[in-house]
């Protein structure tokens, strides 16, 4: 992680109508950080998320992401971010080869580079046996690591990872994570939320929103102290439940 | 001999070559909470499916308040609520329709059985005009179990309610359940959440069709063979990568800002400091820990997870 911000948000506000589902949102994302976007079902980190990857513009505010700014320059955002989600990922009827070269393809690799990234993909992960299986027909914990594969196969300087691991069994989702420890290492910055407070635990910081703000942002560590709890799922309840 | 309220024997379903259920057989105690906890593609929704009459086992049988889940397939639905796993309400019917449309499918109304309802009801009455497609998540989940509760039934089955929930509304649902077990109600619930586990009487554990275990959350986190520590270092991500290299380790899994480490033998403290003192990790925090349910489910998967 460096002190070079990756994505800048300042003063970012987003209504629908009368209701403000961002209201005055400030932080900054560090290059190479694992960050932790937390809060209820409905205080608004979707909309922060969608506006982050270039598919929805706020009301008002300053907001640039990966060097690029939201109002002017979407395109180019998202060319170099990663997305994938719980709801979103991978074609069920398509191999898992197929949907690599799809995405690959969509990113602008060459058939050249997608074969030898897709090689590497399927010997570090072992799974050449799988290369032409129907996604549809591999358990979830599988999908979701292959749809994290997927989101960072075109090497994108952001990935967003919204609830990836929901529903996953305790030892793939510890497996996930150890991708994203991987990823992280290799320089790739990470924004994720989750419901599992355990693993908000395994971010460098955590921000928590409710009811449209931000309430707090700090280390986990740091969040710890400052709510005087034994860890991150009380901190969480004692900031989401006084709203 | 014991007053049950689900009674599976034997039952098995298969699709295709995929054994989703492997002869599985256990009882559930009237107004209890059962859960039953296990990884996607485990087989908890065939079970679910067989149990509320929506699908038919290959072999084996299953009675809920003694009504054979097959035979009685009518009285079995009239008898119970089933929350499925995907959100099914009516997404352009609001909360308000929705819940007048299951009262009246069950012959009765919102009216009549309000008293059961009410707890969970009034939280979203505020929004009762608006479509249930437009809820958010914690307020859907608390519509879909007015829903499966307006007909009063004697169980519910509830097929990950809480799947992409967040801990508030989590805990908030399992208060919910509490109060209606006190009911008489029955609960069968399937999570994958671990921590859920231990608010359930007992617990059963499926991976792969077939039932690992079933206990009290009490005695499972005591038929936990191993030592079990729980070990934290700056840089954790360096910690977890050398324990897993320690041979006298069983498995070395993070949770939230520590690592366990099951040892296969009680090697104990000193053991695991010296090797990792040998690696350059100098000055652990190191402390004995009681294992958590999740610990213990990933123990029993270890053996067959790949």
């Amino acid at each position: 992680m460096t002190d070079k911000p990756i994505i800048k948000v300042v003063n970012l506000v987003k209504k629908f109508g009368n209701f403000v589902a961002n209201d005055h949102l400030n932080f900054n994302v560090y290059e190479g950080e694992i960050f932790g976007f937390l809060g209820a079902n409905g205080a608004g980190k979707t909309t922060a998320i969608r506006i982050l990857c270039g598919l929805s513009h706020p009301t008002s505010g300053e907001l640039e992401v990966a060097g690029f700014d939201v109002y002017k320059q979407s395109e180019q955002i998202k060319k170099n971010i990663g997305y994938m989600s719980q709801k979103f990922s991978l074609y069920e009827n398509l191999t898992l080869r197929e949907n690599i070269r799809f995405y690959a393809g969509i990113y602008g690799l060459s058939k050249k580079e997608i074969n030898i990234r897709m090689d590497n993909l399927l010997e570090n992960l072992h799974i050449g046996h799988l290369r032409d299986q129907l996604i549809g027909s591999l358990p979830l914990g599988w999908k979701q690591k292959l749809a994290f594969s997927v989101a960072i196969f075109h090497q994108p300087k952001i990935v967003f990872l919204d609830e990836p691991t929901g529903g996953v069994d305790p030892i793939t989702r510890r497996q996930f994570w150890d991708m994203i420890y991987q990823a992280a290492k290799d320089g790739i910055t990470i924004f994720v939320t989750t419901h599992y407070m355990d693993e908000a635990e395994y971010c460098d910081r955590v921000s928590i929103m409710v009811d449209g703000r931000i309430e707090a942002l700090d280390s986990p560590a740091g969040l710890k102290q400052h709510y005087h709890a034994e860890n991150m799922d009380e901190v969480f309840l004692k900031l989401a439940r006084a709203s | 001999m014991p007053d049950f309220s689900i009674d599976i024997q034997n039952l098995s379903k298969t699709f295709g070559p995929v054994k989703a259920l492997d002869d599985v057989s256990f009882q559930v105690e009237k107004s209890e909470i059962f859960g039953l906890i296990g990884p996607d593609g485990s087989g908890k929704t065939s079970l679910f499916r067989i149990l509320t009459s929506l699908l038919l086992p290959d072999s084996g049988m299953a009675t809920m308040e003694g009504y054979d889940v097959v035979k009685s397939y009518k009285i079995i639905r009239q008898i119970t609520g089933y929350m499925p796993g995907r959100f099914s309400l009516y997404y352009d019917l609001t909360v308000e329709e929705n819940l007048a449309f299951f009262a009246t499918i069950f012959g009765t109304t919102i009216k009549e059985n309000y008293d059961l309802i009410k707890d969970i009801y009034i939280q979203i009455e505020p929004f009762k005009n608006r479509r249930a497609g437009n809820l958010s998540g914690g307020m859907k989940q608390k519509l879909a179990l007015s829903c499966a509760l307006i007909h009063k039934p004697k169980v519910l089955v509830l097929d990950e309610p809480t799947t992409g929930v967040d801990a508030v509304s989590r805990k908030e649902f399992w208060e919910m359940l509490k109060k209606l077990k006190q009911q008489d109600i029955t609960i069968i619930v399937s999570t994958p959440y671990m921590d859920e586990a231990s608010l359930c009487d007992h617990v059963a554990l499926i991976q792969k069709g077939k039932i690992l275990s079933i206990e009290t959350p009490a005695n499972i986190r005591n038929a936990f063979s191993h030592p079990l520590y729980k070990i934290a270092y700056p840089d954790m991500y360096r910690l977890l990568t050398t324990l897993r290299t320690f041979s006298e380790a069983v498995s070395a899994h993070r949770f939230g800002d520590s690592i366990h480490v099951a040892l296969k033998t009680r090697t104990g403290e000193k053991e695991v400091r010296s090797f990792l003192e040998e690696q350059g990790l100098k000055d652990v925090a190191l402390e004995p820990v009681r294992p958590n349910i999740e610990d213990c489910f990933m123990d029993l998967m270890n053996d067959t997870h790949d």
